[in-house]
């Protein structure tokens, strides 16, 4: 009986913070559909009343996409979907390669000055990001990299200090003698990482894609900062010029339309990589 | 096929640790040598310099009249069993016995993508040799499960395969059964002798447990603190121990030790006197030395004997059973044929073979004294 109870009080609770948490996603859902003077209104009234279509626009998400983003009618979108999966995808594909290699570096080669660079690694984490905003920008405009992807992609190359600490701390716990094993069988390092390790971390591994995934996908500052051009628009600042574009939040509908529909890869992503997350956050250990 | 030559091999870590002290051992080709010895003796150590798993501190390793200090393990021709298997979880029981072969080919990797008739020939013929492997070992059911669906005693037949396939010129093994349980332990034996006679490969063995070191061995390597106490056949071994502690270690149950002193071709010590046989010894010692007796050089029973004991316990074994005896200070164990008459604390009388007893300079270390038979 007392189960049946404590049961009960924990799914009231877990529906009421679901519930907490959906509302902002849900009156996006609905203003988007809404009219453009009812999604006006809704906006400068707000209230629960507001979260509630009762004849839904379904035009608006087309026409969204049509005018999102400067120059011709319709390129908008799809550039700047080009340009954010062409980002997001390459600084995944790093992080997740230069994370593990130097995550196996740091767990398993012995070297001169290993520990020192590692908490020399771990130290760059405090540092927040606005600090090193300004050098950063100088150096990569001495490169000539501004208004190209590079400054986005190319970090993702040489590893995050969050995940390599992530990753040494998996990769310490695979058995010796599996990477010994590896070495007799033929293996160097690269090959102990390609064959042996990164299989292993899988779990890890999802984390970290997931993380970057989104981070990236959703990434605002960087992008502003280093592309200039409107070609080279990510979605997360194509968004933010089509609002400009109209003076503030004239078309708040269509807005909410085009970022709900920016949202879309995220969501399927986590719900494909659920169970790998999952278990990467809920165990540490290789089981030989 | 290769030999192996170690000379005066030493692994000192930077701690100051010395794991291996000059080592200088001849293993011929196709030999079964065992090294054995109690743990943190440096005998897995060794193991892992000569596959190339642990830098070399001092003299050289060869194999096959080649220097192989500097050379990488993948490059040594040598295939390792673990303790712990040490299978690739993720693979399956055929390409974790392939793997090894998978980046010898000659077409492999990215050249390979351009070469497709090579490549299929030479990953047909690594396909046969794994069925062929896994059908002498009776792993073919299992070929496409993964390592945790196995158990215990098959993944160990697949750790074996995954050495056999490569057909090295040098098999390792550190302690490959001990975490099996004994019925297994000794099927797994015989499985590794008839590897061995099949292969005629040199194959080097670590274990701790002296009496699978005895089955197995061609010979034997007894080592402790990093030193090599004695290097033989396992007879030589238990027949003429080097000194006292290889007289300790090999035989079950350990052999008898007491201190006390020799005056007048007589033993005397530990409350004991025990005559040598005259002859035995060519150069027999005055002074004070240490008695070596095995257990079963040692007879017991309730009425006849040379020396008034108390019996203290009876293990009994099934056809034989070992008796804890109390002669004076001296504690001695005797492993004789089942006799009713004993009883555990009741009194007994026991005497000592001096003809097949052992003498032993004083001390822990104590150098057996040379006898008549060598």
């Amino acid at each position: 009986m007392r189960r049946t109870t404590g049961t009960i009080l924990a799914y009231a609770l877990l529906v009421g913070g679901t519930l907490v948490f959906l509302y902002p996603l849900w009156w996006m859902v609905a203003v988007s559909l809404k009219t453009p003077d009812a999604a006006q209104a809704a906006t400068v009234q707000g209230g629960f009343a507001s979260a509630w279509v009762s004849d839904p626009q379904w035009g608006n998400y087309p026409e969204a996409l049509r005018e999102m983003g400067s120059g011709e009618k319709g390129r908008g979108f799809l550039d700047a979907l080009a340009n954010s999966v062409v980002v997001t995808v390459l600084t995944t594909l790093g992080t997740v390669l230069s994370s593990s290699l130097v995550g196996l570096a740091f767990a398993r080669i012995r070297f001169r000055g290993s520990r020192p660079m590692f908490l020399v690694m771990l130290g760059t984490m405090m540092l927040p990001a606005q600090v090193t905003m300004i050098p950063l920008f100088i150096l990569f405009r001495n490169l000539g990299w501004v208004d190209t992807f590079l400054p986005l992609v190319v970090p993702a190359f040489f590893a995050n200090a969050f995940f390599v600490f992530m990753y040494r701390q998996f990769i310490a716990q695979v058995p010796e003698a599996l990477l010994e094993a590896a070495r007799l069988d033929g293996q160097g390092w690269l090959g102990i990482w390609w064959h042996v390790i990164l299989p292993l971390t899988r779990p890890v591994t999802a984390i970290t894609a997931v993380f970057t995934f989104i981070g990236t996908w959703n990434d605002f500052l960087a992008p502003l900062i280093y592309l200039q051009s409107d070609e080279q628009a990510t979605l997360s600042v194509a968004l933010n010029s089509f609002r400009n574009q109209y003076g503030g939040i004239t078309k708040v509908h269509l807005l909410m339309a085009a970022s709900l529909t920016t949202m879309v890869p995220c969501i399927l992503l986590f719900m494909a990589a659920q169970r790998q997350f999952i278990e990467g956050l809920g165990k540490g250990a290789v089981k030989g | 096929m290769a030999s192996i030559t170690l000379d005066r091999v030493s692994k000192t870590y930077p701690g100051g640790v010395r794991a291996v002290h000059e080592a200088s051992l001849a293993f011929a080709d196709g030999e079964f040598v065992v090294l054995v010895g109690p743990s943190g003796c440096g005998k897995s150590t060794l193991l892992r310099m000569v596959a190339g798993l642990e830098t070399i501190t001092g003299g050289a390793v060869s194999i096959g009249g080649r220097v192989v200090n500097d050379v990488p393990p993948k490059d040594r021709d040598v295939a390792m069993v673990f303790q712990n298997y040490a299978l690739y979880p993720h693979m399956t029981v055929r390409r974790n016995m392939a793997f090894g072969l998978l980046r010898r080919r000659r077409h492999g990797g990215f050249a390979g993508l351009f070469r497709g008739a090579e490549r299929r020939t030479e990953l047909a013929a690594i396909d046969r040799r794994v069925d062929e492997v896994a059908r002498t070992l009776g792993i073919e059911p299992y070929l496409d499960r993964l390592p945790r669906a196995l158990s215990g005693g098959q993944r160990q037949r697949v750790a074996l395969g995954r050495a056999l396939v490569r057909d090295p010129q040098v098999f390792l093994f550190d302690e490959p059964l001990s975490n099996l349980d004994a019925r297994l332990r000794i099927e797994m034996r015989a499985e590794i002798r008839e590897m061995h006679r099949r292969t005629g490969a040199t194959m080097v063995y670590v274990t701790h447990d002296q009496e699978e070191a005895m089955t197995l061995a061609d010979r034997m390597v007894v080592m402790r603190g990093g030193v090599v106490q004695q290097f033989g056949t396992p007879s030589e071994c238990y027949g003429r121990p080097a000194n006292r502690f290889v007289a300790g270690f090999v035989g079950t149950p350990v052999m008898n030790f007491v201190d006390g002193s020799v005056a007048g071709g007589t033993f005397t010590g530990g409350g004991l006197s025990l005559a040598l046989p005259a002859g035995r010894w060519p150069a027999l010692p005055a002074g004070p030395v240490a008695l070596g007796v095995r257990p079963d050089r040692i007879r017991v029973s309730a009425a006849q004997g040379d020396v008034a004991v108390t019996v203290r316990a009876i293990e009994r074994l099934g056809d034989r059973m070992d008796v804890v005896l109390d002669a004076g200070a001296t504690r001695l164990v005797a492993r004789i044929e089942n006799d009713d008459a004993l009883v555990e604390g009741g009194p007994a009388r026991a005497t000592l073979d001096g003809a097949s007893a052992h003498l032993f300079a004083p001390g822990e270390d104590g150098v057996r004294i040379a006898d008549a038979g060598g």
